[in-house]
């Protein structure tokens, strides 16, 4: 098969892989799916922007789509007046005081000469602003998380539509990576990979406990969607007299014409950040990319900002990953941090764009839909073959209810099954990167 | 040449990946003799001494010691045949100290190396006042005495050296030469690649001025000091 | 003077011995982290999942002992099972090496491809145990509780703190010094173990030396599964056995490694102790402690803790960076065995 028709072919068999689920399964699980595998590819692509174009080993996915997460409850969930009026004043005084312990550190380190008094000041100028900061910010916490807590709790959200924190959440991750790169980027490949590891880890345990802010694992329900909700649908005359028309069952239709809205809008997402990430590729911008990441030596000595540019790569790569963490929980309508599991949201990830082809966004893209979709049927067809193969058992037989029961653990070992397959007979992935020679 | 040389690479061709860097040079040399390979650079010397040692897969010629074919002998499987080979470069165990470097030297002999390890001693004194530090902790020049010891420690018939003083002052080198010297004495053969090309033929029985990875002059390392032509093109007048 | 000794007994019971094991625990992790860094080159992802899985066999043996009768009175039948979760991480380990790093190897491919390749063998390994013992909560500790109870302790003393050491404590400690102390009889004097350190060093003078490769990097990995193993068996005696805190383990795990120079065993101990002392140090809630040692008018209201113990991985992250930044090369220089 020629290159060029390689990408067509293989995305036109995703498609019919959808329609058989469609015309088999059902048409609503076909397009949960390709809702999710939408936004698995919009992941994808964030996590190619950074290994394919430019080397970096980011492993805290995670991460930056719980921060996307976040941000969709701060942007859309309805604000509690009764939590900021009993905490807003603390907290605000407690982020004045890290400001100023911020302002006076860097002021220390301006104005004195370098020592041990500098250290012992800075030391001292931590202890003070930490014990002002917790002052204020223990009692405020304590008073917010006591509003009503089985409802609320927590300070909510500005009450915006929530297509807004799609934004918000890149912007978001955006900043967290900011602080990262400049922290991490200087070092080696594997120490990277374990410094976004732990950050992602990092953010995912405050999402769980700052109750005050999340809602914790108490979980925040109930968001705002940007689309019609079923029973909206179903009371509607508009859409009765189409359902009917076409003779479907009202239920059905009404869950099918939801996935089908999230389905345009996400696709729309990822087709407007496909198009940028091709434009930028293939810019001089995104050429430099290449060259630093397959001769970093050679960059520096024409003069690159090799550092700078990786920087910058690292922020939009996790920026697109926080823009797919908020529109998952768009998806959701709720925020659950007690979900977010690295094999899931990580390493998944990373099977996706090794599998479709690292350095190639349509390859990342169709790595993302084609994974999400195994992954998505491996659980019942590994049910479905456990079943099978523990016929000769008998119905209550122990050992065929724990081979059922655990066979939904068996996709873990298909995707590194498939992750180490793909880097052995195929490290290019199903849609290589175009080399300059052409293709 | 009448009989045949204990170590000879003969008509070698070869280089990296497509390249070609040798085009058919013989290196050869006998038992208590030091061969020197001298050159401008890009000649190829190191590439020669390489080839000889089996880091380089040779396209044509082959490469014989003590009249045996070892053409197609890895590095690993020359060590048991009695070669040795000190590279330029990262050449001593930096994390272990002397004496585990010399251990290492002789890792894969069985029988008692202590006495292997005195004549080491003896030969590099230094090394019996520093055997409990580590390698990487000494000077340069010590650092050599190291790695020749290592290389010593195996009891080779044949000892090789990639630019033994690279990198070290003046009287290091002459004290580094001055032990070569004395390791030609046990009957050891010696080849070796030098950027100071002057004060090596001074002690080399044969020397190989190599071009373009091909034989230029061939001769004792005083003939070709009094060579007017390699004075003046190799030596610098 | 009662007061001081309340003061340091209750500091004793929350921080020195839990952190002597805790420590232990990650030194033992870290130190398989850093011989396959030191030896094979790479970060190993699957390393958490090592454990897991060596644990997990040991788990089911104990079960099968405990079935049968098989005690080990006061200490755990766990003990008797360990040489068997060995044996299986090691075959294990080496199967994977054989199918899959083997080839990298060979090819001399980056250290980043090996990593990426770790983490496919860590999704393997992570649902084979999944699929063998479910994701839950397993106890399969017996033998003695305690050495030392609260209660006892307070009886004998006639001091209001109690000093409680559990024996799974304690049985880490002595484990642990016995493993540490045989792999650095290993390193350090075997004919194996000193070439092992020579091809870490410096592979190709290792070659030179006669050094075979394919033997050292079997060896390594015997002793990486019998150090995962042993980890992860006590981590699950001491606190409990689930598989996903093993994954979680990596990062302080890692820290230390790094944090004591990755690559250097001592330092791999170094760094489990800083780790395992930082985080029970910060996330300890010094109320009571204080409360003995001040007098009774400025005695603290709050917990007086720096950082709640949902972040004590977020401590281990933290200083990882800080050496990160300062000392890149780990508080002792790394990268040699």
């Amino acid at each position: 098969m020629s290159a060029s028709l390689r990408g067509p072919v293989l995305f036109a068999l995703m498609a019919t892989a959808l329609a058989f689920v469609g015309f088999y399964q059902s048409w609503s699980l076909s397009l949960a799916i390709l809702n999710l595998c939408l936004i698995s590819a919009i992941m994808a692509l964030g996590v190619n922007v950074q290994w394919g174009y430019a080397g970096l080993f980011n492993v805290g996915t995670m991460g930056f789509a719980a921060i996307g997460g976040v941000a969709a409850v701060l942007v859309s969930a309805a604000p509690v007046g009764e939590a900021w009026a009993a905490g807003g004043w603390g907290l605000f005084l407690s982020l004045l005081a890290v400001i100023a312990t911020i302002v006076a550190i860097v002021l220390i380190r301006a104005k004195m000469p370098k020592g041990r008094a500098r250290g012992f000041a800075v030391a001292a100028a931590i202890l003070v602003g930490y014990t002002l900061a917790r002052w204020a910010f223990d009692p405020a916490v304590d008073a917010i998380e006591a509003v009503d807590p089985a409802l609320s709790g927590y300070l909510g959200g500005l009450g915006l539509p929530i297509t807004v924190s799609w934004a918000v959440g890149g912007l978001m991750a955006a900043g967290v990576a900011w602080v990262i790169g400049k922290i991490a980027l200087g070092l080696r490949s594997d120490y990277l990979a374990i410094a976004t590891l732990g950050i992602s880890e990092i953010i995912v345990f405050i999402a769980k406990n700052e109750d005050w802010m999340t809602r914790g694992v108490k979980n925040v329900t109930g968001l705002p969607r940007p689309v019609p909700y079923e029973v909206d649908l179903q009371q509607a005359p508009w859409f009765l007299e189409r359902v009917a028309a076409w003779g479907l069952d009202p239920v059905e239709a009404s869950s099918i014409y939801v996935k089908l809205s999230y389905a345009l809008l996400f696709a729309a997402v990822l087709l407007a950040l496909l198009w940028l990430s091709e434009k930028a590729l293939n810019s001089p911008w995104g050429r430099m990319m290449r060259s630093i990441r397959d001769n970093e030596a050679a960059a520096e000595a024409m003069g690159k900002d090799v550092t700078a540019r990786r920087l910058q790569t690292f922020i939009l790569g996790s920026a697109i990953c926080g823009i797919a963490g908020a529109m998952l929980t768009t998806l959701d309508g709720q925020f659950t941090p007690g979900t977010y599991n690295p094999l899931r949201f990580t390493f998944l990830i990373w099977v996706m764009v090794i599998v479709g082809g690292s350095g190639n966004n349509w390859g990342s893209v169709l790595g993302g839909f084609l994974i999400w979709f195994v992954w998505i049927q491996a659980e019942p067809a590994g049910r479905w073959m456990m079943d099978v193969m523990t016929m000769g058992f008998g119905e209550e037989n122990p050992f065929r209810l724990h081979m059922i029961e655990s066979a939904a653990y068996m996709r873990f070992v298909l995707m590194g099954l498939i992750l180490l397959v793909a880097l052995r007979f195929a490290p290019k992935g199903l849609i290589p990167e175009r080399t300059k020679l052409g293709a | 040449m009448s009989a045949e040389p204990f170590l000879i690479g003969e008509r070698m061709v070869g280089g990296y990946g497509g390249s070609t860097i040798l085009n058919g040079c013989t290196i050869a040399v006998n038992r208590g003799e030091i061969a020197v390979i001298v050159g401008p650079n890009g000649a190829g010397k190191s590439t020669a001494m390489k080839a000889v040692f089996g880091m380089l897969n040779l396209r044509e010629g082959s490469v014989r010691l003590g009249g045996k074919d070892i053409t197609h002998l890895s590095p690993q499987d020359r060590v048991p045949e009695g070669m040795a080979f000190v590279p330029q470069n990262n050449n001593v165990f930096a994390g272990m100290t002397v004496r585990e470097n010399l251990e290492m030297g002789a890792y894969l002999r069985r029988d008692g190396v202590e006495e292997t390890m005195e004549q080491v001693f003896h030969l590099f004194p230094i090394l019996r006042e520093k055997a409990g530090q580590n390698a990487g902790e000494l000077s340069g020049g010590q650092r050599q005495q190291v790695a020749v010891g290592r290389a010593l420690m195996t009891k080779p018939s044949v000892l090789m050296l990639d630019e033994p003083t690279a990198g070290v002052s003046p009287i290091v080198m002459d004290e580094l030469f001055d032990r070569i010297i004395e390791i030609r004495r046990t009957g050891i053969a010696i080849l070796m690649v030098e950027q100071n090309a002057r004060q090596a033929l001074e002690i080399a029985d044969k020397g190989y001025v190599l071009v373009t990875g091909e034989n230029r002059f061939t001769d004792t390392g005083a003939a070709l000091l009094a060579n007017p032509e390699v004075r003046r093109s190799f030596l610098g007048g | 003077m009662t007061d001081i000794l309340n003061a340091i007994i209750v500091f004793a019971n929350f921080v020195l011995v839990p952190g002597a094991a805790y420590g232990a625990q990650l030194a033992l992790g870290a130190l398989g982290i850093t011989l396959v860094y030191g030896v094979l080159r790479f970060s190993n992802f699957a390393h958490g999942d090592t454990m897991a899985f060596g644990a997990m066999v040991t788990v089911l043996v104990t079960w099968w002992m405990q079935g049968h009768g098989v005690s080990l009175g006061v200490l755990p039948t766990a003990l008797l099972a360990l040489p068997f979760g060995v044996a299986a991480t090691a075959l294990f380990v080496l199967a994977t090496d054989r199918v899959v790093y083997r080839f990298y190897r060979r090819q001399r491919s980056a250290p980043v491809i090996f990593v990426i390749v770790s983490v496919g063998v860590m999704f393997i390994m992570n649902g084979v145990v999944r699929f063998i013992i479910g994701p839950d909560d397993q106890d399969f500790a017996d033998g003695a509780r305690f050495i030392v109870s609260a209660r006892d302790f307070r009886d004998m003393t006639g001091l209001d703190e109690g000093l409680a050491i559990k024996s799974t404590a304690l049985l880490t400690i002595v484990v642990a010094l016995v493993v540490m102390a045989a792999l650095f009889w290993f390193l350090q004097k075997t004919r194996m173990g000193k070439a092992m350190r020579a091809y870490a060093d410096n592979e190709d003078l290792a070659l030179l030396s006669g050094v075979n490769p394919d033997r050292v990097v079997m060896v390594a990995w015997i002793l990486v599964a019998a150090l995962a193993t042993v980890a992860g068996v006590l981590y699950g005696l001491d606190k409990t056995f689930k598989p996903f805190t093993y994954f979680q383990l990596l990062l302080p795990m890692f820290a230390a490694a790094i944090v004591g120079g990755i690559g250097n065993p001592v330092g791999a101990i170094l760094g489990g102790f800083v780790i395992a002392y930082s985080e029970v140090a910060v996330t300890y809630a010094y109320k009571r402690f204080l409360g003995h040692l001040l007098p009774e008018s400025l005695a603290p209201e709050s917990l007086v803790q720096l950082l709640g113990t949902e972040y004590k991985f977020a401590v281990s992250f933290i200083i990882l960076v800080v050496v990160l930044l300062i000392r890149p090369t780990g508080i002792l220089r790394g990268k040699t065995i």
